[in-house]
Order: structure tokens, then sequence, then C-alpha cells
């Protein structure tokens, strides 16, 4: 998980231009408070915020639930381009869109939950 | 037909409407139940809070059991710390009766994170109970990761499917049913195409005088689809119970009493023995109610159902654990 979120970190950093490539943890750690907010979706209330979000190729999206019930995250397509395991209170599921695409996702638990990521 | 279900829902089961005070007395974190006692052909359901006002004669019948639901065994949020704790409480409700229930059956959501330590907990503390069988049917929380597998393994032995099944009971047939494997995207409970055929073919050597008490973990009518309170294809599954005279339907996840009689089938949730969930609509989202730990026990129940033949009534009545 953290190793996923930090090679986002690098990512975000190549592609924007912002932050230095040094591979320390202090640096790593520092410019993941610069990467662009679109990159977050909290899980609060029984929903994605924001439900729909659109990333350049290579984005990591980072899924975070805040909620006291558990959910998942998973692609609606067949077969699932992503499908995060069962996320508990403040636990977290990275996935890098490497392709363009659109990818509506929802709760595998909670299934009235619903997003999408537009990857251009 | 569903849809019209959702304007007709019956919330006073304590007699005290449908106050604060009402609705948190029915809820269940502290393991929830209702007794069923069959009678003449008419199942009876008790929630725990009722018990105290029972006779002896309420309670007797050629059958009785406990429903008991959503004990979210692994939950530890302010909601409810002591699930475990709740549950137990509602095995001594239970071990309190002064008939022992034939057997318990768990309407899902047995385990919050289908971790195996969570179904042992379970295990171990229902084992605490006089009625030694208990029949599951999953819940999304016992499915979680592994398609379900480990549910079968541990309690769907000989059943078809995704864990469903049917057995009879003193003259009463009972028929489990799953709803939250394969859940589509903005969509409600699923039955489907298979369990469907299979439940219309289960029903075809009955007498139309047999009772029938269908169970699962989702409702089966639609209390409140902008939650995901209801099942898509459940329809066509009352339609197949429609000629029968008695029908009871028991469901769990929703953690609150709610009631309703739709011609001969006669439909109620029970309480979860680990925290409650807001009424349809009275929340932003369907997560846990905090209330006050004192008030805990209070909010928490069992249900009891009493088949008493040769009566056409069911009453549905929900006990505490205070």
């Amino acid at each position: 998980m953290w190793r996923s979120v930090s090679i986002a970190v690098l990512t975000v950093a190549l592609a924007t231009g912002v932050g230095t490539i040094t591979v320390g943890q202090k640096n790593i750690l520092a410019s993941a408070q610069e990467k662009p907010a679109t990159t977050e979706v909290k899980i609060d209330n029984f929903s994605f915020a924001p439900a729909a979000l659109t990333v350049p190729v290579g984005t990591t999206i980072t899924w975070t639930n805040r909620d006291d019930i558990p959910h998942t995250v998973v692609s609606t397509d067949d077969p699932k381009t992503f499908k995060s395991t069962v996320r508990d209170t403040d636990e977290k599921f990275s996935f890098t869109f490497s392709k363009a695409g659109t990818y509506p996702y929802y709760c595998s638990i909670h299934p009235k939950m619903t997003g999408k990521v537009i990857v251009q | 037909m569903v849809g019209k279900l959702k304007d007709e829902i019956l919330y006073d089961h304590n007699h005290d409407g449908i106050d604060r005070r009402g609705f948190l007395k029915c809820m269940a974190w502290a393991g929830t139940g209702a007794l069923c006692v069959m009678s003449g052909g008419v199942l009876k359901s008790y929630s725990f809070s009722r018990l105290p006002e029972l006779s002896s004669k309420d309670t007797l019948g050629e059958l009785s059991f406990v429903q008991i639901s959503d004990s979210h065994m692994g939950f530890n949020k302010p909601a409810n710390p002591d699930v475990a704790g709740t549950l137990k409480a509602a095995v001594d409700k239970i071990n309190a009766l002064s008939a022992v229930p034939e057997f318990m059956l768990h309407t899902g959501d047995i385990s919050h994170l289908s971790i195996p330590e969570e179904f042992d907990t379970v295990d171990q503390i229902l084992k605490g109970a006089k009625p030694k069988d208990v029949f599951y049917v999953p819940g999304e929380h016992d499915v979680l990761n592994d398609d379900g597998k480990q549910f079968l393994e541990r309690y769907g032995r000989g059943s078809k499917g995704a864990g469903w099944y049917s057995f009879d009971k003193k003259g009463a047939h009972f028929i489990g049913l799953v709803n939250v494997m394969n859940l589509k995207a903005g969509g409600l409970g699923t039955l489907g195409h298979e369990q469907l055929e299979w439940l219309e073919d289960d029903l075809k050597h009955l007498k139309h005088s047999t009772p029938i008490v269908v169970f699962a973990h989702i409702p089966l009518w639609s209390v409140y689809p902008e939650w995901g309170w209801g099942t898509e294809d459940s329809a066509q599954a009352l339609a197949y119970l429609k000629k029968f005279g008695s029908v009871t339907v028991l469901n769990g996840h929703i953690h609150q009493v709610m009631q309703k009689v739709e011609g001969n089938v006669t439909f109620h949730t029970a309480c979860s023995t680990a925290f409650p969930q807001p009424q349809p609509g009275k929340a932003d989202s369907p997560g846990p109610m905090k209330v006050p730990a004192e008030q805990l026990k209070s909010v928490l129940g069992i249900t009891d159902v009493n088949y008493v033949q040769g009566q056409h009534a069911l009453a549905v009545v929900d006990s505490t654990l205070a």
C-alpha cells in the first residue's frame, strides 16, 4: 500500500515537474503534501467524494474509507480492472490508471455507492 | 408490487408509536432477536422487549424458534465497542425463555469483516444457547473477499448454490435464501435466476395450507431502496409464495424492527445484536447510530416467533436486552 502511494507521488512529481527526484523517505513525504487533491477519493457517509474524477494517464488514485463501516472499491467491468479487498475504517486502496478510458466503480458491499474515474 | 410496500411500513411494534424512545427500544446493539411461536399453522413473532408481557400460553405452540441477526462480530467502533457482550446478552435472554426454542435462525452479518476468528467467536457464544441447532443465511459482511467460500464451508453444508436451502419442522416449511451475492453497481440485494428457479421447484410439492417461513439477510420487500434496503428480484420470489395461506418473511440487515402485512405475507425485520441504524432517510447515510452507553442494552433485542396453528394472524414482538 505505502509503496504504491510513494510510486504515485513520484509519478505525479515527474509529470508535473514538481519536487526533486531524491530517493529518500523524507523527500517523498514532503512532496506528498504537494500532490494534486484530485488523486484522493474520500469515502464518507456511504459515498465517494468526488464521485467523478478526471485524471491524466499514469495517475494513481487513493481511496480512504472514513466511515465506521467497511467498504470496497471495485470496477464494474468484467474482468475487473481493479478490485480492492474490504477496507475498514481509515484503510486505503490505491490503483494506478495506465490506460485512457472511463472506469465506473462501486462498493460491492453497498452497491448504491458508485463513482467514476475518467482517464485522459 | 414491491414499490407499493414502501408506503406501508409499520413502525409500531411496542405500541408506543414511532417516537425516539420507541425506536431505540427496539434497536439491537446488544444482541437482537425474535421469539417465533407457531401454533395452529400461524406464526407469531415476539420481540424480546415484549417477553415480560407474555403469558406462558402465548409461548406455547407446536413449534417455537428464535431469530437473531447482524451480530457483526469484530465491530469495535463507539456505536458498540462490545458486540460480543451484547450477543451474549441475547443468548442469556434466549436461555431465560420458559420453553426452550427448537432452534435458532441467524439472518446474516454474523461477522463484520469475514475474519475466521469473528465467526469462531460467534460460534463459541452461540454454543452457550440452549437451542442447539442454528440455521444461517449470509449477510454481505460474511462473504467479503472470497465470494462466500468460507461461509459455505462453515455453515452451508448441504445447501445449494451460494447457500440456499429449505427444511421442514413440525409441519412448517422453512426456506433460507441468499441475496447478498453478485451485487450490481447501483442495485439492491439479488436472488438471481438460479435461486429463483430452485425456489419455484422447492415450493411445487407443498400443500397450499403449509405454513411457510422464508428468511434472508436483506429485506425481501422494498424498505428503502435509496439505501439499498430491498431486493431487486424479490417480486418473483413473492409471486411463487402467493398461493400459500400463511407466509412469514424474516430479514435482518437494517438493524431495526419493521413489519408489514401484504395479503397472506407478513414481513418482519429484526434488530441487530451489534448496533442500531437510523430510520430510512432520517440520516445522511445508513451508518451505525451512536446512543449513550447506558441506553445500549435497551436498544438491542431478540425476536421470538410463535407458530399457532388454526389462526391467521402473525405478531412480531421485539425484546430489548436491558
